[in-house]
């Protein structure tokens, strides 16, 4: 048993103020004290199992790997622009945050330049796509490291379509082709739900192409000339008040990025814009989510890309990106974290586990075998390629992001859907435009 | 005599030390007492309000300090249509549920305040919407709008009173209706409690003496209720119209201040432009534009409070 005495209570206690007065002069906890941590903020994922990965199994890995202890934080995703901008105000925060959309572009002034990263990145993986360098880059360096896109196709019954003459997983081809076909699914109380809310994902991935595919568009290839109010924009608007009306839920006004996934599991709308979180659920629950025949909803479920209009035919896949932020002490090991979790043999673990949720930031992602899996999720395969983003024909800049997070293009349809003319709809959306745009 | 003498003379040759004579100083000993306060203030009031104030005359970004821009920010929010709504909204929420949380609370304080079995508990059970976490209770009330899964249709519905679905917080007038119904549910017993207090303090005497020379139950409460509880009601209206008035939390969870901004407040507008898409100034300045209203209805009332004590 060992003796404590008043001589040894005295060295200890003179040894702890002489290491105070060393860490508050360095302002460093000591070596011995020391582990480094990488605290990477992200969203909760539409996948659970793809958080559970990095948990347990790809924290734990990588602690192993790089002698560094990852703190995972998931927070619901409309939380984290608020997360952001208090951890940039205050100096301190996660070092890594994982953004979606063009966000990014928002901080640009208070990230690490992770060009070197990135480019390596793109070179050893067969190139980005052009959405992930839109959001990530602001034209002069890398301002995040590109994570993954998450493909936004239409998820629809099949059965249901079939019943209106949409036999062998056909889809309408055309807006006035799937307005007919809403028309006639609405009258059996079957709509399409399609939310025109404030959230981060389906609205946007949906009026954005929407508006890209009658012709419209927010601004010349220039980045500040606002051309929103055209005539294609103004026929973009007067249609989609009489598609809502004829085929949409009406509902979907107040509806988030959760709303159209209980409500096409539950049976109630029959065909939404989303990631593949409904499908990868109901793969996940076959037991749980039937049909009204009494089948597994995961075999009455198909996916299909945005009809054409005359503009031609666009989408908008949301992307993600890691932010090292600028006020990071642990930059070095951050930056280590990053190259590692990118590293092909890492992220393909999380790829998985996505099982097409998440396409891969770059083009090599599409040879995975993971796609010879499940051929209903094929059409996610090459989503990205197709995209377009936000601000387009100008570059996905700063202003860019600002109009996404206003939700000014969401708001001009859904005022015209609430009784607003179609003509003053997009002149309001205009001058919202160009007070950004200034 | 010679005690006294001894203890004068002991004074005279020595006297307090100087810490001591200032602790005997009444005004200097206010001052010491005071400081922890006025560090307090300084810290969480003072400070941030300033800091506000410098921030909304700045053209800042998050992470960019910015320049000064004078009323530049003030300008751009008054000439814009989602500022102009939300203070519409904001006015229009205000005053609707206070109207209601009054009139309700002083209903309930008066059926509380008389004597029947089981007292204790209804007064505690009343209190319960004012203490579950707003969040919390706002999501419970999000669900029961929900705009396809609305428990409220179901039971409507059932009960044969609708036909079709109601879109409540898909339309902008129902929106709004939603968030001051979850509003007043939550204020009602804020009122009914402190103007419960202050029937308590109203001696039944006056009611009883009333009563005997004639006087009608509204005649009581018209002459004699009302003008004593006048007091404790303007303090409750002044705090529920301040805390109303920058409300945040239910409308942000139910509506975000949605469709298409319908239903955006001082609050939630200022957390969108500041907080969501960075323009801190701007932020800054919708926050401010609140101020002077709220300064203005203290004003008012606590001179109406001090009158009405006078009187």
């Amino acid at each position: 048993m060992t003796t404590v005495t008043r001589r040894n209570v005295l060295k200890g206690g003179a040894a702890v103020v002489g290491g105070m007065a060393g860490i508050l002069a360095t302002g460093r906890a000591p070596a011995y004290a020391q582990a480094t941590t990488v605290h990477w903020l992200r969203w909760t994922d539409f996948v659970p199992a793809s958080d559970q990965l990095l948990r347990n199994e790809i924290a734990k890995e990588g602690e192993k790997a790089l002698g560094i202890k990852l703190n995972i934080e998931t927070i619901n995703a409309n939380d984290i622009q608020a997360r952001v901008t208090s951890a940039i105000q205050s100096g301190s925060g996660p070092d890594v945050v994982c953004v979606l959309n063009n966000w990014g572009q928002l901080y640009g002034e208070s990230v690490a330049d992770v060009s070197d990263l990135a480019e390596a990145l793109g070179k050893s993986q067969g190139g980005f796509y052009e959405t992930s360098r839109a959001v990530a880059n602001d034209g002069k360096k890398w301002i995040a490291v590109p994570w993954c896109i998450v493909g936004l196709q239409i998820a629809y019954r099949k059965s249901w379509f079939a019943e209106i003459g949409y036999t062998d997983g056909k889809f309408p081809q055309t807006w006035e082709e799937y307005r007919e076909a809403g028309k006639k699914l609405k009258a059996k109380g079957r709509p399409i739900g399609q939310t025109l809310g404030h959230t981060f994902g389906d609205a946007p991935a949906f009026a954005y192409p929407y508006l890209w595919s009658w012709g419209g568009k927010e601004v010349e290839a220039d980045g500040k000339t606002v051309v929103l109010n055209s005539p294609a924009t103004v026929e973009s608007v007067k249609f989609m008040v009489a598609f809502w009306k004829d085929a949409h839920d009406e509902g979907g006004l107040a509806w988030d990025d959760s709303n159209n996934n209980r409500a096409f599991l539950s049976g109630t709308c029959s065909a939404t814009l989303n990631g593949a979180s409904i499908y990868i659920e109901a793969l996940r629950k076959p037991d749980t989510y039937k049909t009204e025949a009494g089948g597994q909803l995961k075999d009455d479920i198909l996916h299909a890309a945005l009809p054409k209009g005359p503009g031609g035919q666009f989408s908008y896949h949301v992307p993600f990106s890691n932010l090292l932020m600028g006020y990071s002490k642990n930059q070095d090991a951050a930056k280590k974290f990053l190259g590692w979790i990118h590293s092909k043999d890492v992220y393909d673990k999380w790829f998985v586990s996505q099982k097409g949720f998440s396409v891969g930031p770059t083009t090599d992602w599409e040879k995975h075998k993971l796609w010879g899996d499940d051929p209903i999720m094929l059409p996610y395969k090459q989503a990205a390629r197709t995209g377009r983003f936000a601000g387009y024909q100008g570059p996905s800049t700063r202003k860019a992001a600002e109009v996404v997070t206003k939700y000014i293009i969401i708001d001009m349809y859904a005022k015209a859907v609430q009784g607003m003319p179609a003509e003053d709809a997009v002149k309001w959306a205009e001058a919202e435009l160009k007070k950004v745009y200034v | 005599m010679a005690i006294s003498a001894v203890s004068a003379t002991t004074l005279r040759e020595a006297p307090p030390p100087r810490r001591q004579r200032l602790l005997e100083d009444e005004r200097w000993l206010a001052f010491v007492l005071l400081v922890p306060t006025i560090a307090l203030l300084g810290m969480f009031i003072a400070y941030p309000f300033i800091r506000g104030i410098l921030l909304s005359v700045t053209n800042s970004r998050v992470g960019m300090p910015g320049d000064f821009v004078g009323l530049a920010n003030f300008y751009k929010i008054f000439n814009d249509g989602i500022f102009r709504t939300s203070v519409y909204n904001t006015f229009l929420y205000t005053g609707v549920t206070t109207v209601f949380k009054l009139a309700l609370g002083l209903w309930l304080a008066m059926l509380l305040n008389r004597n029947f079995r089981g007292k204790a508990f209804t007064r505690a059970f009343i209190l319960l919407p004012f203490i579950i976490p707003t969040v919390l209770s706002t999501f419970a009330w999000k669900w029961m709008f929900d705009p396809t899964f609305s428990v409220l249709n179901w039971l409507l519905y059932h009960f044969g009173l609708i036909t079709g679905r109601i879109n409540w917080l898909g339309d902008p007038d129902l929106a709004m209706i939603s968030i001051i119904v979850v509003n007043i549910w939550r204020g009602v017993p804020f009122f009914a409690i402190s103007l419960l207090a202050g029937l308590q303090t109203i001696s039944p005497e006056l009611n009883e003496a009333a009563a005997i020379d004639g006087a009608k139950p509204w005649q009581r409460f018209w002459h004699i209720t009302w003008p004593l509880l006048l007091p404790v009601t303007m303090v409750v209206v002044l705090f529920s119209v301040i805390q109303t008035f920058a409300d945040f939390q239910i409308v942000y969870v139910m509506t975000g201040g949605g469709p298409a901004n319908a239903t955006h407040l001082f609050a939630t507008y200022a957390y969108q432009i500041g907080i969501g898409t960075g323009l801190l100034s701007e932020g800054a300045a919708i926050s401010l534009a609140m101020f002077p209203v709220l300064f203005l209805v203290v004003i008012i009332q606590l001179l109406y409070i001090r009158r009405v004590e006078v009187r």
